[in-house]
């Protein structure tokens, strides 16, 4: 950055001097156009990552091409989406990828919101400690986290067996990933553990929001425990928890590491990322893959419409810009 | 909280054992299974059997038969990470600022865009990458990871820039101006050492981001040539076609898992405030 480019915005932010109107709109151009030189770039970056590959799997979703026989292009119009929505591998895998949503936010939403409280609570001493041990997990890799809990579990290298045999269907037998219900309860852990630190943090910063003063006043007015978070706290952090909550569902509909590498999709444990990766990295089917990468996409448009229409969760308002 | 009584420090003391093993117990786990040999492998206890345990699995990945496997990826990972990062701070940096500070129609415009790219499934940009990085040549090679990676980490950026930067004292620098000071001076005497812990601590973020990913790793390469390690402990082998790869996995897996410990360890509040500044900001 030269210093001429920093001293412009001064310029333009001296708007309150009593120049010549035509001086004044030339500031204001000015500064728009410096505006957009610094953000422009940015702009238009994200667009060329994400705009651009879309419309061009939009495109290629209407062709049928595979790559093993590239010659044999030949447009279709919509006959690959009809193909996939005839499928009952694309409703099962959505009915999956939509099981394991619901069930991780939920509970991470309980869990981190305990979590947050413990940070926002907890004596100045334990502050740092708790913060740093929160942050592991978000940190870690998620293959990582995926093989951690994979061997934890594992017939043949767990300890998870041995330690639980007490506890009724549980027996150094049980293979967890032979099962559907199994397989998706330990992959659904992996991920549980991994983002609730960041659900957490998000709960952490709302709470941060609810003024004091009216918890003490619900405490002074008898209020119990429970009460004060039900009538207090809550509703006053309801714009940070739906935030929350639409970010990690999000998130969690987009599901591939965990269980790319516990599953690999195997015994009904296929969720949607991983049927579209299949279809066109592994099985070369370009054309039906992106179709498979059209309908995620629009399936993650929907949710977050549904979300911000139905529960009125304003994004960019929460997010900082006024 | 300033008299808490001898009860409610117990309390606090259990329930921070509570979380400390909530967040570690699975790090501890694959820490306990890297020291495991192959045949102890199946002890089904948590640590290795006793006098059994061996480094032979850091000793297979950092010196040994997959020593060329994992150092190429961890090289590849870092360079990436590194450079997709340096770029994201910098577009954001410079876009952050102007929606800060300056008025021009269009930022709401700006964070959206981020926004939506930034809960845009990952899976959907890969297929039409994998066919063009094919076309054009950027296939398995590290350019061809470092664009896509942007997607990842700029969004982010500039949420948590543009939040950092609303937050810090402009006039500041004209104060400086007015006290004699040039316009470079001031802005780097009064204004860099406010921002630099900003871009420090996205930076941290978005380097996290860009070390997680495991989608654009798998699709877009190969080879050695590219090939990141998230990717990578997804092909590892074992030593020999009747061992599991189970020991220099958790061994791989710890070693990449050193510098986010260390990041975190080093950063906690930083990393803290980054991440909720960054959300949510009423």
């Amino acid at each position: 950055m030269s210093s001429s480019t920093i001293n412009k915005p001064d310029t333009g932010n001296k708007r309150s001097d009593k120049s010549a109107k035509k001086m004044h709109s030339d500031r204001v151009k000015a500064e728009r156009r410096l505006g957009w030189y610094l953000a422009g770039p940015a702009f238009i970056v994200m667009l060329l990552v994400t705009l651009y590959p879309i419309l061009q799997a939009v495109f290629e979703s209407l062709f049928a091409f595979r790559l093993t026989a590239p010659d044999e292009r030949e447009f279709i119009w919509f006959a690959n989406y009809i193909t996939i929505l005839s499928d009952e591998v694309w409703w099962r895998d959505l009915l999956v990828t939509l099981l394991i949503t619901v069930v991780t936010v939920a509970v991470e939403l309980v869990l981190g919101f305990a979590l947050a409280l413990v940070m926002s609570k907890a004596l100045k001493s334990l502050r740092g400690i708790l913060r740093t041990a929160i942050l592991v997990p978000y940190g870690i890799i998620t293959v990582v986290s995926a093989y951690a809990w994979f061997y934890a579990f594992d017939i043949n290298s767990g300890y998870v067996n041995a330690w639980f045999d007490w506890v009724p269907g549980i027996d150094s037998d049980l293979n967890w990933f032979a099962q559907t219900g199994t397989s998706l309860f330990v992959i659904m852990a992996s991920e549980i553990w991994k983002t609730t630190p960041f659900i957490s943090l998000l709960l952490l910063a709302g709470l941060a929001q609810v003024p004091d003063e009216l918890t003490e006043a619900a405490k002074v007015d008898g209020a119990t425990w429970w009460e004060q978070m039900r009538k207090v706290v809550i509703p006053n952090m309801k714009a940070a928890i739906m935030v929350a909550v639409l970010f990690r569902a999000l998130d969690a509909f987009r599901i591939f590491d965990n269980v790319f590498i516990m599953t690999n999709g195997e015994n009904n444990t296929e969720v949607l990322s991983l049927l579209a990766y299949r279809t066109s990295i592994s099985r070369l089917e370009i054309g039906l893959g992106s179709a498979v990468s059209v309908l995620l996409f629009i399936c993650v448009i929907l949710i977050s419409f549904a979300a911000i229409k139905i529960f009125k969760v304003d994004l960019a308002g929460t997010r900082g810009e006024k | 909280m300033k008299n808490s009584s001898r009860r409610e420090k117990v309390w606090w003391a259990v329930i921070s054992v509570l979380v400390l093993v909530y967040a570690l117990f699975p790090v501890a786990s694959i820490l306990a299974t890297s020291f495991k040999s192959p045949s102890d492998l199946t002890n089904g206890s948590f640590l290795p059997s006793p006098g059994a345990a061996t480094t032979s699995n850091y000793e297979q990945i950092l010196v040994g038969d997959a020593q060329d496997l994992f150092l190429s990826s961890l090289r590849n990972s870092i360079g990436i990470s590194l450079i997709a990062t340096a770029i994201a701070v910098v577009l954001a940096t410079l876009c952050a600022y102007a929606i800060a500070r300056l008025d021009f129609p269009g930022k709401k415009l700006i964070l959206t865009t981020a926004l939506a790219v930034s809960i845009f499934p990952v899976i959907s940009i890969v297929t039409p990458l994998f066919n063009l990085w094919r076309t054009i040549g950027l296939y398995d090679t590290w350019l061809g990871l470092i664009i896509p990676y942007l997607s990842l980490t700029l969004p982010i950026s500039i949420w948590t820039l543009a939040a950092f930067f609303r937050q810090i004292p402009w006039e500041l620098e004209q104060a400086a101006q007015v006290d004699g000071a040039t316009t470079w001076q001031a802005f780097r005497k009064a204004i860099v050492p406010l921002a630099a812990p900003g871009v420090f601590t996205t930076a941290i973020i978005a380097f996290f981001i860009a070390w997680n990913d495991f989608v654009y790793g798998i699709s877009l390469t190969s080879t050695e040539a590219a090939r990141p390690v998230p990717a990578a402990l997804a092909f590892f082998t074992g030593a020999s076609q009747f061992e599991s790869p189970t020991g220099a996995i958790s061994a791989a897996a710890i070693i990449v898992t050193i510098p986010i410990v260390l990041l975190v360890l080093l950063f906690q509040r930083q990393i803290v405030s980054g991440l909720t500044q960054g959300a949510v900001k009423g």
